[in-house]
């Protein structure tokens, strides 16, 4: 009833609005429209009216960047599918994020709001934590090639060469490539050198939903000094993981959705890139292949951009993946994929905070999402919040969280298993 | 055993440091004993203690900038960011004690607070919650200052949400922004 008056009530003009409601919050206020004047348009199609009870019932997603203590991380809380069993590799690392592994068992870290890089070494079963580099603006990627470690800050890529013989006195960064922009939103990155021995970086949009400049909303390929620059794929909101496709080699890539279309929509989506430099993925046009956007889908058609080959649900926060190469798990995981969800905030019932396991069918699109590694959803709040896998050479799985600034291994043991 | 130079401070101005907690008084003296009586530096009444901590971790690590709390929280453990994110949240809120706040400019802030959803995170009162600060009552040029430097993306929240927020919002916006917040009763 109070929404139905308060409707009303902000469909008048401004002015009279004001008066009725009495200093009561108008969502929506509707400038006056003079005779024979065009209409006044009001720029909120990206957040549209939503009553007061609904916003509140969003509630806010933060938490703490410090890391949680070894003994206070909430393993107990953590499912995991018949015979397999969850540990701490490490612990300690805040706001520790994308993974990727060094030719001699070094694990590299990436951060966010840390601006750190870790390095946890394995040796002989012992493993350290290091802060290998601190002070740096969103290092959310590491990359590593030929023993050398790519580091991705916002607007800058760095390469520290023969990092794992130096770990304790890591090299001068040197700048491979710095010809990106400097906006926060969306500005942290996932890297990846591709089979083609090439350093992929990709490049968000700028805010929820926009007409993004030419220089956003795309993945970027370039030489490992950082030069011969293409764009590989346009249409791509914000990727933040991908991996090869073992069997195809295509690039394999997560995109974030935008907020505030709806509760249930869009989906997050797993997107595959068959022909570099000539795909737009849609947004902001089209989402989840199907979806004309609601304010930019005017005029355009769905059928004219790449369609994802899989559909990860909506406001999941799909991140870091990884395509299962081990022979550790049992056969039905080869060669799918192991997706890591942050979770959501645009969300009354939270949803994502797990990892999940997608599986493709010979078509190559997505035939099933199952949850791997769930627990992190607790009270709808999270409790941890994955954000990147790493199939280790051993066939186990590594999986970061940011909120406790954890690293969990997940192996498998058929001799547990029920039988 | 590592002592931060604002508690080395604090403990020699007050004695040793109780376990209920460290000594704020460096904190106050600048930022007030909740209300900030200083042009540029926020109030830190009414904060939550996860916001403090998480502002004292970044200013720590130097991804966010101003001096001299990058100085002050250098030599601080994690366990120093607590404590004092901890004892930071005792301070009294800030209240607006001035003049009536025009009403179009309140009524102007108000639709821009319900469009862009401040009060998902920041509380039906603007009061904050968890890692989110309060910013009711908050000082008006600090306020005008954080929303123009998230616009920029100078500064950096915990996440984007502000930087996402700040970007569509014009210098008028931000401006009636500010003055409403700054006096909401």
């Amino acid at each position: 009833m109070r929404q139905n008056s308060l409707k009303q009530a902000c469909s008048m003009t401004t002015a009279l609005a004001l008066i009725l409601m009495a200093g009561a919050v108008c969502a929506k206020p509707v400038p006056a429209q003079k005779p024979g004047e065009p209409p006044v348009v009001t720029n909120n199609v990206d957040r549209p009216e939503t009553s007061d009870e609904a916003v509140l019932a969003l509630k806010s997603m933060t938490m703490p960047i410090t890391a949680t203590p070894l003994d206070k991380l909430p393993l107990d809380k953590f499912h995991l599918p018949d015979g397999f069993k969850l540990e701490v590799y490490a612990s300690g690392l805040a706001n520790g994020r994308s993974l990727q592994l060094g030719d001699k068992g070094t694990l590299f870290v990436g951060s966010r709001i840390a601006g750190r890089v870790y390095a946890v070494t394995n040796q002989d079963g012992k493993r350290a934590v290091k802060i290998i580099a601190k002070g740096l603006h969103r290092p959310n990627g590491v990359a590593f090639h030929d023993g050398t470690l790519y580091v991705a800050e916002i607007s800058k890529i760095s390469k520290y060469p023969d990092i794992e013989a130096h770990l304790d006195q890591p090299p001068a960064p040197v700048t491979i490539y710095d010809d990106l922009p400097k906006d926060e939103a969306h500005g942290w990155k996932f890297i990846k050198v591709g089979p083609d021995n090439k350093l992929y970086v990709p490049i968000g949009a700028p805010g929820n939903n926009l007409i993004p400049p030419e220089t956003h909303a795309q993945i970027r390929r370039m030489d490992l000094d950082g030069k011969n620059v293409e764009i590989v794929a346009r249409g791509v909101r914000n990727t933040v993981g991908f991996d090869w496709n073992p069997a195809t080699k295509l690039l394999t890539f997560t995109d974030n959705g935008r907020d505030w279309v709806s509760e249930e929509l869009p989906n997050d989506e797993l997107n595959v890139l068959t022909k570099p430099g000539q795909e737009h993925f849609g947004y902001p046009f089209c989402h989840q292949g199907n979806l004309p956007d609601p304010e930019y889908g005017w005029g355009k058609s769905c059928a004219d951009y790449t369609a994802p080959v899989g559909l990860l649900g909506a406001h999941t926060a799909a991140l870091g993946m990884r395509f299962y190469t081990g022979t550790q798990f049992p056969a039905q995981y080869q060669g799918g994929i192991f997706i890591a969800q942050h979770g959501s905030w645009n969300k009354t019932q939270k949803t994502g905070g797990q990892v999940v396991f997608a599986k493709l069918g010979s078509d190559g699109k997505v035939t099933s999402v199952e949850p791997f590694l769930t627990g992190f959803l607790e009270n709808n709040e999270l409790i941890g919040r994955p954000v990147d896998v790493q199939v280790t050479p051993d066939g186990a799985l590594l999986v970061s969280d940011d909120l406790n600034g954890a690293i969990y291994r997940i192996s498998y043991d058929a001799k547990h298993a029920a039988k | 055993m590592r002592i931060p130079l604002a508690l080395a401070v604090a403990t020699v101005l007050t004695g040793p440091v109780l376990a209920a907690g460290p000594s704020i008084e460096g904190c106050t003296a600048c930022h007030g004993a909740g209300t900030s009586q200083t042009e540029g530096i926020p109030s830190l009444g009414g904060m939550p203690a996860l916001y403090v901590t998480n502002q004292l971790f970044m200013f720590r690590e130097g991804q966010r900038k101003a001096d001299p709390m990058n100085s002050l929280a250098e030599p601080m453990s994690d366990e120093d960011l607590q404590a004092y994110g901890a004892a930071i949240a005792t301070l009294p809120a800030p209240t607006y004690q001035g003049p009536a706040a025009d009403a179009e400019r309140v009524a102007r802030a108000n639709a821009a607070i319900a469009k862009h959803r401040c009060a998902s995170c920041h509380g039906a009162q603007l009061g904050g919650d968890k890692g989110v600060p309060r910013i009711r009552g908050q000082r008006e040029e600090y306020l005008v200052t954080a929303l123009t430097t998230y616009k920029t993306s100078e500064r950096a929240g915990f996440d984007p949400q502000m930087n996402e927020v700040a970007g569509e919002l014009s210098p008028n916006e931000i401006a009636d922004l500010a003055y409403a917040i700054a006096r909401k009763p």
